[in-house]
């Protein structure tokens, strides 16, 4: 499948042949700033840091591979990976693990795996496929099966429950429909009945989950219990001010004030050292990201592609405004990492697997067999 | 071509929803900008404190209370310093479990478990919490040779209060205890929350209490950087307490100390009065208490002892026992009729042993009366009948004034226990000045709310309605001796800054001047020495080398309706009460006192006694033999009065 020895004969050009500079550049850029962060969180040692450097190593090596995949070879992986994600989210549904009153893992005995992670690539690839086969032909009934191929595993997500990860793999299957076409008379229609929805949805919702908008829209409410993550990085983030504590200074980080500090919550100790400057540039940096995924996507030469691009471009810009979102308190806590600064390997990979993606539609030209 | 033409619409329309996704990304960038900008901008400073707040725990350090000295540098109360085991439950995983181990390194008592729950729901997490306090040295070396095994347990020095002579001028001197929710309000009131934040002891009567805001110190304060689990992580900065004042008292402790030895185990109370300055020379109430033992939180069983007895050692009786004066007011009756014009020195009444007025005949203590009568002859024998003559002569109304100033029935305002909003003093008694107005508020019915022309008669002689604390009947004498200048009485002579040494005198604060006539108040004099020479007084003054002014008085506690009165008859507690008044030297007092003896009969056999040993000791500087005994002789002698 991979010609590793060819590869590798043709030596320092060819290694490189399938980087696309500036997504790597910027990528870089915020995974430098993350990885600075990750450190600040977890001062006390350097264990963290270190492992999530390792990480990185590994996401980006796994981004190299995939990047050299023509993008044609990346449609053969639709159907099985969306399969064997969906097969494994049924499993989880019946014999997954308890952790914290969510039921997400599957134990394999010596780890365990978290198959919803699988779904986050697994859903564009194939909707965008599936769209892809059926251009020509594009009718209402293939939005209909697209919609049945999204809403499926998010609702077994949504189940376990994991609203974050819910979310961010129905934002990537509803991108590539968006992008490929969907009516915006229906779309307008499905905001509505949303809308109309919401307090059925609202009695579908799990306690915890109700009690997260709830503390949300009154933080104070709760202020010792679901309440506290919010009063904390808020506090962390204004206290910051607009030029931040400057790094390895943010009290609230340092005291212990900050949970999941180095994970979901990064993002307060970050604006904490960093102040508004700091949240500007970062921000502008994720700007600069998704815009460069969107000139990838505009100039993709085949539906395949330039849905997948898109979907996964705005899937990047999904997890960095949620994220950012609840950490300052304008949306409700759900367990979404920001994207290439919180720790976590598995996390990291899914997402150079998408910017692996992203480069390979972008430096393999031509088009690409239906 | 349909193919290329397809494609080229298809590309167009995603590039077009591209650019509506760019407009959201945009937009949704936009939001979170803004709300940064609310945040880290806008609302800045209020996170800033916020974070503060989270961050930096203030860590009292209580300050060193004021030490309280009496005239000669002799210490009342004081601070020393004791290790006390404590416990930071915060730093502690199990406190039982850690109780448990430490009982059996140290001897830990059910009530010191008692006392370490009470104390830590009051404590906040990072604060340690004493388990046992007093530790002996052996204890100490014994905890820390195993301080290894309790994490959150260590030996701190604490400062605990000391009243090094127990029992003598705790009156005086109040005692501390733990502040309770009324102390909690007066802090408020005056407004001293933060400086009381680590405080945990608050004068609760006396000299602690009135002083309270001088003794008490600035709160310092460490600021400490905590986590979110309460644990100090470090020092930021130390703001050291500022130890409350010193306070220097006019009191004589020596004189006090035999004062309280002489009354023996009578109860009774005795207050002696710099006329010239209002400062107290000595103010004895009996039975005394240790104030030593509330200090640590009184037990239950020594505040039952203590609340519960008969004799009622928590009373100050110097200032909230109301007494009737007996014949000690006549002096005052007889200034007042000179002052009033109602009599003269001179004037002669023939006294045949009892007055008649209306249907009632006031009877004189000595059968068949004393005669021709006259001023002086009335004080130095103590002849009743001149003065139910004279109380009917000048009315109720003439009374009440005049001894209204000389501050009978009104408040001293000594410097004890707590001040109202009025700057009087809350713990103190009024006693009763009897006067029709009296009589309208004190009683509800209106056929008791009249006074009768019949009742003005026995308040002449100082019975009645009458009651007076001997602080009142104290300052009155000192009236008396200086002239009819009143001083405000008061027991701190200066307040000492600790830290400077700068002293704050406490100016004598005359209340008032009666402006006497001096010829007046020199007969009064005159015949008060009489007493003291020729007349009730005699024996217990035999023999002083200096003039003293005096006069006794026997105030009845059980009304005898007609029948004889045997003092060895009567139940003990229902003889009568003995008192002395006395200022010396006559002709430029130095010393005016008050004193009285529950039910100690006779003025003459029990109080003035008393009178002598003090007025030996503070103008001779002579000490009594033994404890002044009951002088029986007395008794036989002279027992009119």
């Amino acid at each position: 499948m991979i010609d590793v020895i060819g590869t590798l004969k043709r030596g320092g050009r060819g290694l490189i042949a399938h980087i696309d500079f500036p997504l790597l550049v910027i990528t870089l850029t915020i995974m430098a700033v993350g990885l600075a962060t990750v450190n600040s969180a977890t001062y006390d040692s350097t264990h963290r840091m270190l492992a999530q450097a390792g990480n990185m190593g590994v996401a980006l090596v796994v981004m190299w591979f995939v990047a050299r995949l023509p993008p044609h070879k990346l449609m053969g992986f639709a159907i099985p990976l969306y399969i064997v994600g969906l097969l494994l989210l049924v499993a989880v549904f019946l014999f997954g693990i308890k952790v914290n009153g969510a039921k997400r893992w599957l134990s394999l005995g010596f780890t365990r795996i978290q198959p919803s992670e699988i779904m986050k690539i697994a859903m564009p690839l194939m909707l965008a496929w599936y769209f892809h086969k059926y251009e020509a032909t594009l009718r209402a009934r293939h939005f209909i099966v697209a919609a049945l191929l999204l809403v499926i595993p998010f609702g077994l997500i949504a189940k376990q429950p994991d609203l974050g990860t819910a979310l961010l793999v129905g934002g990537a299957g509803f991108f590539v429909i968006f992008f490929a076409g969907l009516p915006w008379k229906v779309l307008v229609g499905l905001i509505a009945a949303g809308g109309a929805a919401a307090p059925v949805l609202w009695g579908m919702l799990h306690d915890y989950q109700r009690k997260r908008i709830l503390t949300l829209i009154d933080p104070t409410t709760d202020p010792l219990g679901a309440g506290y993550h919010i009063i904390q990085s808020t506090i962390a983030i204004g206290s910051g001010g607009p030029l931040g504590k400057g790094y390895l200074n943010g009290t609230q980080t340092h005291l212990e004030f900050i949970p999941e500090k180095h994970t979901d919550f990064i993002f307060a100790v970050y604006s904490e050292e960093w102040g508004l400057l700091g949240n500007v540039v970062l921000v502008f940096l994720y700007t600069l990201l998704i815009g460069r995924g969107m000139m990838i996507a505009a100039t993709a030469q085949t539906m395949f592609t330039r849905l997948l691009a898109g979907a996964i471009t705005l899937g990047f810009f999904t997890y960095a405004f949620i994220n950012m979102g609840m950490v300052s308190g304008i949306l409700p806590v759900v367990g979404v990492p920001l994207p290439f600064m919180s720790y976590g390997g598995t996390a990291l990979v899914t997402l150079f697997l998408g910017i692996g993606i992203l480069m390979s539609i972008s430096t393999h030209g031509g088009r690409v067999n239906k | 071509m349909s193919d290329f033409h397809n494609d080229e619409i298809e590309r167009d329309r995603f590039r077009f929803r591209l650019g509506i996704a760019a407009l959201v990304v945009l937009t949704a960038f936009g939001i979170l900008i803004g709300r940064f900008t609310w945040l880290q901008f806008l609302q800045h400073d209020f996170y800033r404190t916020r974070a503060d707040d989270n961050r930096i725990a203030l860590i009292p350090i209580v300050p060193n209370r004021g030490v309280i000295t009496d005239r000669n540098g002799v210490v009342l109360a004081r601070n020393y310093s004791a290790f006390t085991l404590e416990i930071t439950p915060a730093q502690t995983d199990n406190l039982e479990a850690t109780i448990d181990a430490l009982a059996e390194v140290i001897d830990i008592q059910a009530k010191d478990r008692k006392r370490f729950k009470r104390l830590l729901d009051e404590a906040k997490n990072f604060e340690s919490v004493p388990i046992r306090t007093r530790l002996t040295d052996e204890e100490v070396a014994r905890f820390t040779a195993q301080r290894y095994r309790f994490p959150g347990v260590e030996v701190k020095a604490r400062l605990f209060r000391q009243y090094p002579l127990a029992k003598v001028a705790s009156h005086v001197t109040g005692y501390i205890n733990r502040i309770t929710d009324r102390d909690l309000a007066w802090i408020e009131e005056e407004g001293q929350q933060a400086n009381y934040k680590g405080t945990d002891h608050i004068g609760k009567t006396g000299l602690e209490q009135h002083y309270e805001f001088e003794l008490h110190g600035e709160t310092g304060y460490e600021e400490v950087e905590i986590d979110a689990g309460g644990r100090a992580v470090r020092s930021l900065k130390r703001i050291p307490p500022v130890s409350g004042n010193n306070l220097q008292l006019t009191l004589d402790t020596k004189l006090q100390e035999i004062t309280e030895q002489a009354f023996g185990d009578r109860k009774g109370a005795l207050v002696a009065i710099d006329p010239a300055t209002g400062g107290i020379l000595a103010l004895v109430s009996t039975p005394t208490f240790d104030p030593n033992l509330f200090v640590d939180g009184i037990t239950p069983e020594n505040w039952k002892e203590l609340n519960e007895h008969p004799d009622k050692p928590m009373i100050n009786r110097t200032i909230n026992g109301a007494y009737p004066p007996g014949s000690t007011f006549k002096p005052f009756m007889a200034l007042a009729a000179l002052e009033l014009g109602k009599r003269t020195p001179n004037q002669a009444i023939s006294d045949p042993g009892y007055f008649n007025f209306g249907n009632h005949q006031f009877r004189d203590d000595k059968k068949g009366g004393h005669g021709s009568v006259d001023m002086y002859k009335s004080i130095v024998h103590s002849c009743d009948t001149y003065y139910y003559m004279l109380a009917n002569d000048m009315g109720i109304d003439n009374i009440a004034k005049f001894m209204g100033g000389l501050g009978l029935g009104r408040r001293t305002n000594i410097d004890l226990g707590k001040k109202d909003k009025d700057g009087e003093s809350e713990s103190e008694s009024k006693g009763v000045l009897p006067s029709p107005e009296w009589k309208k508020q004190r009683f509800k019915k209106p056929e008791q709310q009249k006074w009768y022309a019949g009742e003005t008669i026995s308040i002449g002689i100082g019975q009645g309605y009458n009651a007076y604390t001997p602080i009142q009947l104290a300052q009155a004498t000192a009236a008396v001796a200086n002239n009819g200048v009143i001083f405000r009485p008061h027991l701190v002579n200066q307040i000492i800054d600790a830290r400077t040494g700068e002293k704050r005198p406490v100016e004598p604060r005359p209340i008032r001047d009666l402006k006497l006539k001096q010829q007046n108040v020199d007969v009064i004099r005159r015949a008060m020495v009489g007493v003291n020479k020729e007349g009730t007084g005699t024996r217990a003054f035999a023999g002083a080398p200096y003039e003293a002014a005096g006069k006794t008085g026997t105030a009845q506690v059980y009304s005898l309706k007609g029948a004889e009165y045997k003092a060895h008859s009567v139940k003990k507690e229902l003889r009568d009460h003995a008192l002395f008044i006395a200022y010396a030297p006559a002709d430029k007092p130095t010393i005016a006192l008050a004193v009285l003896v529950e039910n100690g009969g006779f003025g003459a056999q029990s109080a003035a006694p008393i009178a002598r040993m003090v007025l030996d000791y503070y103008l001779l500087g002579k000490l009594p033999a033994g404890a002044a005994k009951e002088d029986a002789a007395a008794v036989e002698d002279d027992s009119e009065e």
